[in-house]
């Protein structure tokens, strides 16, 4: 049977449970498109053109992203954002170790946890200043460790080689403690009935680990992963403190990239900044849909 | 994002200073936020107000990194009436786009083409003068005279003198030269002597002007004489690791005997305990013989924005702080050298030298980055750093600043 109103109920009474959502969001919305959304098309737009922020922007059409293919440096950035996403994936099974370590019934346990969580507190720039000086290769305690051990200290941040490795094991500091969060609480939320059930059949250890608790952890590996490839393909602070993106540029990501051509001292390229920014934008596109569908196809089978 | 949101406070904190501004008001945005220069400033709006009854200047202070970002939000959107900024290609931009008055009348009724001789070629563009310099500094090799003295060397005065210090130096495991390259632009320091010296001012400013190519012979003979000092490593270990100032302890304890750089590197020398006696200056060495000697010395300046509100009163204030007795008093303070020629000359020991070593330069340039446009002058400080650590691949670095250069100068 069809639920039709009583007659004497208003338009509104009627449409209240589809509208009243609408216009919670509706400011929300409002503001999304105007500082999101519409800035997204407007960067697109603009990089069609050669503009340095003062004049009159001239069309250029795809000149920007013809001239991105023959940049060395934008292959550069582009190849360490690789290397920044691999190096920042160790921090996924590093949180799940430090969370199972961290996950038991001990006095003072959650003093050991804070301080564990620590370092995603702190400010990204004063991590990049402790590691700046931390790498130091004259007074830096890197610096004393190799010498003690009679081997030449390593130039870390001057080398062209490493320096990216450097600044991704800064930038896996805070990164750790985070996925270790996402997974104590997915720890919070394993089903002892499970586990006591696993027991009875025997499973411990590597089994019980693998087999009955990191399926159930599934959720927060996802979202652990997913933060942790959209935090690395957003390194900024890091590189910004420690190298600003040297030495000559190698240890530059697409991020800083845009930033040093379009905003920076030496700058003001925006076309050519924002061809940069959409280049990264369909590469986060790209991994978000993936991860949307993979959201979906999940929802789906359970 | 947080760019834009920066940018827009900025934007929406401006607009709110100058709702306040009526006539007999005139704002000054400034980057004078360091110690020396904010009290130099404090000073001029004290005396300008008093010889100036009626008119009050409003002064909003930002640090240099924000300032280099906003200037164009306040030049294009709500200008204020007086901007600070550098001389030379630095201001080219804001000339081209129209945001920058052009001030050749206070010129004219003040005589500056006499007082400020030295510096009107860097503020002159399209036969115009655009702003009006108040302050430079010398640039030059500053040296331990205590550790030259103990091994028994005589400043150089040549090019062959300077590898023979150097290598004397070495010997005796100090480095020659201390140097920090983080933020690349010190390199620039040194090409722009290595350039001045190798080729003389006019190629200098032509090449910094974008019309020589990098790949020029006279470019690359310029990397053959820094090459005798590259190739032995007599700059300081690492220097990439450090900011200028982190490669001053080194030269202060005695690691490193030697320091090109500008004068303002004398006050961090004297806070870190060196005495007068222990520094040296002295003039970057000759190395093409007879060439004309030209000088780096960096001009900082106050402009009127095109779009400013109180013409009238900023021209007032453009005269006065032109004036001998403004520049005299503000470079007292700011430990610089008054651009004005009338004013009173500085009693320093290290001004003195650069006030006669400038006076008789054949010319002055600004200093890379600011003679060379901002795209050129990020890609040749990043490719000089490139070939201090990495000299074999000087020839790959210039073709590299060529294409740059191709593309930064059409």
């Amino acid at each position: 049977m069809s639920h039709t109103a009583p007659p004497s109920s208003s338009w509104w009474a009627r449409h209240q449970k589809t509208i009243a959502p609408w216009l919670f969001l509706a400011p929300a919305l409002v503001m999304f498109g105007v500082y999101v959304i519409a800035p997204i098309f407007e960067s697109m737009a603009l990089s069609l053109y050669d503009w340095d922020g003062l004049g009159t922007p001239k069309f250029v059409g795809l000149q920007n992203y013809f001239d991105l293919w023959d940049d060395p440096d934008f292959w550069m950035s582009l190849k360490n954002n690789l290397i920044w996403i691999f190096g920042f994936m160790l921090a996924v099974p590093a949180g799940l170790f430090l969370a199972l370590f961290l996950n038991q019934t001990v006095f003072g346990i959650r003093l050991f946890k804070s301080l564990f969580f620590f370092p995603f507190v702190i400010s990204q720039v004063v991590l990049g200043l402790v590691f700046s000086w931390f790498y130091d290769p004259s007074n830096g305690l890197l610096a004393l460790v190799f010498t003690s051990l009679g081997l030449e200290p390593l130039a870390v941040l001057s080398d062209d080689t490493i320096v990216t490795y450097g600044i991704v094991v800064a930038g896996l500091y805070p990164q750790i403690a985070y996925c270790m969060i996402l997974y104590l609480t997915g720890l919070n939320g394993v089903r002892p009935d499970l586990i006591e059930a696993a027991r009875l059949e025997g499973a411990r250890g590597w089994t019980m680990l693998w087999r009955v608790v990191l399926p159930q952890l599934r959720p927060a590996t996802f979202i652990a992963v997913v933060v942790t490839i959209i935090g690395s393909l957003r390194s900024f602070d890091m590189i910004s403190i420690m190298t600003q993106g040297g030495p000559y540029g190698s240890s530059r990501v697409l991020a800083y990239y845009m930033y040093e051509v379009a905003l920076s001292e030496y700058g003001y390229r925006m076309g050519y900044g924002t061809a940069i920014a959409t280049v990264l934008f369909f590469i986060m596109l790209v991994y978000i849909g993936f991860v949307l569908r993979r959201i979906y196809r999940q929802e789906q089978e359970s | 994002m947080k760019f834009k949101l920066k940018t827009l406070a900025l934007g929406a904190a401006l607009s709110l200073g100058t709702l306040v501004a009526h006539a007999g008001v005139i704002t000054l945005n400034t980057d004078a936020s360091d110690p020396a220069p904010k009290a130099a400033f404090e000073a001029l709006v004290k005396s300008f107000e008093a010889a100036n009854p009626g008119i009050t200047v409003k002064v909003n202070t930002f640090d240099h990194e924000g300032y280099k970002t906003s200037i164009r939000n306040f030049l294009t959107a709500d200008a204020p009436d007086v901007v600070n900024w550098y001389a030379g290609n630095r201001m080219a931009p804001f000339v081209d786009a129209g945001l920058f008055e052009d001030v050749s009348d206070v010129w004219k009724a003040e005589g500056l083409e006499k007082t400020l001789a030295s510096a009107a070629p860097s503020m002159t563009q399209n036969g115009k003068q655009w702003g009006i310099p108040y302050t430079y500094y010398q640039w030059g090799v500053y040296y331990r005279k205590d550790i030259f003295d103990k091994l028994g060397i005589a400043e150089p005065k040549n090019w062959e003198q300077l590898v023979a210090a150097s290598k004397k130096l070495k010997e005796n495991k100090i480095a020659p030269f201390a140097i920090g390259t983080k933020a690349t632009w010190t390199t620039g320091g040194w090409f722009d002597y290595m350039n001045l010296r190798v080729n003389g001012y006019q190629f200098h400013m032509d090449l910094t002007a974008g019309k020589v190519p990098y790949t020029d012979k006279r470019v690359a003979a310029v990397f053959d004489k820094w090459d005798d000092l590259v190739k032995p490593g007599y700059y300081m270990d690492n220097h990439a690791s450090y900011q200028w100032q982190e490669a001053l302890p080194a030269f202060v304890k005695g690691d490193a005997a030697m320091y090109l750089m500008g004068n303002f590197a004398v006050a961090p020398m004297r806070e870190a305990g060196l005495k007068d006696e222990q520094i040296g200056f002295m003039q970057f060495p000759e190395i093409t013989k007879g060439l004309p000697m030209a000088e780096d010395a960096p001009t900082d300046t106050v402009h009127i924005p095109a779009k400013a509100k109180n013409k009238a009163d900023a021209r007032k204030f453009l005269a006065y702080i032109a004036s001998a007795k403004a520049q005299s008093e503000m470079n007292k303070t700011l430990g610089q050298l008054p651009v004005n020629n009338q004013s009173a000359s500085p009693d320093d020991k290290f001004l003195k030298a650069g006030f006669s070593m400038l006076s008789s330069a054949k010319g002055l340039a600004q200093f890379y980055d600011r003679d060379a446009s901002a795209e050129m002058a990020k890609a040749g400080m990043d490719g000089f750093q490139e070939y201090m650590l990495k000299p074999e691949r000087r020839d790959a670095i210039l073709k590299r600043l060529e294409t740059v250069r191709k593309r930064a100068y059409k």
